[in-house]
């Protein structure tokens, strides 16, 4: 029986997401590789065709009707994104490719501008590589020490060993507010009070957790928080990168070139303002626009909804899968947000996707860019489904009879 | 339900999953191998011993998924005993079968039964798994470095 309490319209929902009524492998398409990428609603997908249909030019620039069209509707979204993310100012909402870039972004400039050789940046042993190798880098180049805090078995942040690798050479914390191997929710805020006391800016790796729970960055505090379209039921390509106005105003710019100028000659170039300064070249506009659309398409579906529904299947899910023989739940966080990563005694992750691919049943097998994670819990790889608003417990159901088959086929 | 994968996962690539052959590190071994699949996190250790240009003995070690264990567990049976040579040009032709490249004119009594792998081509995202197995013994018969991956 599944739980009586669904608080969204399904039907209405999963009308709007034209790919699943799509067959895969001659079964309705199952689709549970969400904190990979979700897919997009039919809003969306009209909004790009729409922009380039007739809204389009390049921003900034001209002084013509669409330009100065093109140029409202990319601010607008800006304004869309101030408002879910509730920033302070647009002039704190830098648009990026992702929060790959975003993390990058931020660890060129200020990291390079004001950490020096010695100085620490404090992760966690659950970060993605996006959150690591950046760091990394920087580290080869300027001689800054990446420590890393620990997790324990269940998969959550160990906040005592974390408090206690605060030191006063820490310069910067940068950590995710939701694993994507192990979908832990980590305790941001309290992350945020105790670097904030003595005084370290704290960066939030959003990727996965601004998709699925509200997000307040006046009142969470962080200094930088970063997140991606593509997870967010918008196009790829497109993600955003927020900073306190203060600390972007004060660091040097990523990338030289058009529109984040004011004066050039020869000798010398004068920076724009925030946010242009760290938005060199003609940006991605018809995905910046759809990306507003997203947001007010997941707005008017709700925020607290969509934590509250998906809460719903990842409890489901996961005592479904516990009636498993054989199936371990890898991250038993008590905060988890909606991914279910496991592994089956004896069977691969790899055999388990591509046996449930024959069943229409899209999964992540694999490391899931987090290869320490992996290496922490022993294991090559596991087998991950993630779910999203559009996801139902028929589907959870189908998921679980699908486990069964893998399992009595390698019998 | 699942009979249709049946093409790719036949009972021998089950048999060789549960019970890989030549599946123990060799002392003596003159040649040994690290093999990665970054994809998948996949590795493989792979030992032989070579004597004049002969493979006197293969075996492997690792923890893979059930393609590339069975593929490393056929692959050390059927070159065991084979020349440097002779074990080349299998790969080569074991490549053009698993890839579906120029695939028409494969020699079926060549392959033997690496032919149960043939099924891999209809799966282009595994057939890194099926030829890890053969990138680290072409590697260890080249005698390079230490570690090979499959990217």
């Amino acid at each position: 029986m599944h739980p009586q309490k669904t608080t969204l319209d399904l039907d209405a929902i999963r009308q709007q997401f034209p790919i699943l009524a799509e067959r895969i492998n001659g079964h309705p398409l199952v689709y549970l590789d969400n904190a990979a990428s979700t897919q997009k609603p039919l809003c969306v997908i009209d909004r790009i065709s729409e922009v380039y249909r007739v809204d389009y030019a390049n921003v900034h620039r001209g002084v013509h009707t669409l330009s100065q069209r093109s140029t409202d509707l990319f601010e607008e979204a800006r304004e869309t994104v101030r408002r879910f993310i509730n920033a302070r100012s647009t002039h704190e909402v830098i648009f990026v490719r992702g929060t790959t870039e975003a993390i990058n972004l931020v660890a060129q400039t200020y990291g390079r501008s004001k950490l020096k050789a010695g100085d620490e940046i404090l992760i966690s042993a659950m970060e993605h590589h996006s959150n690591i190798v950046p760091w990394q880098m920087l580290a080869k180049e300027t001689g800054v020490i990446l420590k890393v805090a620990p997790i324990c078995r269940e998969g959550t942040l160990l906040m005592e060993d974390f408090e206690a690798l605060l030191s006063e050479k820490t310069r910067l914390v940068s950590i995710t507010q939701m694993s994507n191997a192990l979908g832990t929710i980590n305790p941001i805020k309290d992350i945020i009070r105790l670097a904030h006391a003595r005084s370290i800016p704290v960066m939030v790796d959003g990727a996965q957790s601004a998709p699925h729970l509200p997000i307040d960055v006046t009142d969470l505090d962080c200094d930088f928080f970063a997140f991606s379209g593509h997870k967010l039921y918008g196009p790829s390509g497109i993600g955003v990168l927020y900073g306190k106005e203060s600390l972007l105003q004060a660091m040097p710019p990523y990338q030289g070139g058009g529109d984040m100028i004011r004066r050039v000659t020869f000798e010398e170039t004068e920076f724009n303002e925030l946010p242009y300064k760290f938005e060199a070249g003609t940006p991605n506009i018809a995905d910046t626009i759809a990306l507003g659309t997203a947001i007010d398409f997941v707005e008017a579906i709700g925020m607290t909804a969509i934590a509250d529904y998906e809460e719903q299947l990842l409890a489901y899910a996961t005592s479904k899968a516990l009636e498993i023989e054989g199936l371990r739940i890898i991250g038993r966080a008590p905060q988890k947000g909606a991914i279910l990563s496991f592994t089956l005694d004896g069977i691969h992750p790899h055999d388990i996707g591509t046996l449930l691919d024959q069943l229409g049943i899209a999964i992540r097998a694999g490391h899931h860019c987090a290869m320490p994670v992996m290496d922490f819990f022993g294991l090559p790889a596991t087998a991950r489904a993630s779910f999203a608003l559009y996801n139902t417990f028929d589907e959870v159901d189908t998921l679980m009879d699908g486990i069964r088959q893998v399992i009595k086929l390698f019998k | 339900m699942l009979d249709q994968i049946r093409d790719l996962y036949q009972e021998v690539v089950f048999d060789h999953n549960r019970n890989p052959r030549n599946f123990r590190v060799m002392a003596d071994a003159n040649r040994t191998i690290e093999g990665f699949n970054p994809l998948c996190g996949d590795r493989i250790t792979l030992y032989a011993k070579v004597i004049h240009g002969i493979i006197e003995d293969v075996s492997f070690q690792g923890a893979g998924c059930a393609i590339s264990t069975a593929s490393a567990s056929l692959m050390t049976e059927i070159v065991k005993g084979q020349t440097e040579a002779e074990a080349e040009k299998l790969f080569e032709t074991f490549h053009r079968m698993t890839t579906g490249k120029n695939g028409d004119d494969i020699n079926l009594e060549e392959i033997g039964k690496l032919a149960v792998l043939s099924g891999v081509r209809a799966y282009p995202a595994r057939v890194k798994c099926a030829t890890l197995a053969w990138h680290s013994l072409q590697a260890a018969l080249k005698n390079e470095g230490h570690s090979i991956s499959t990217e």
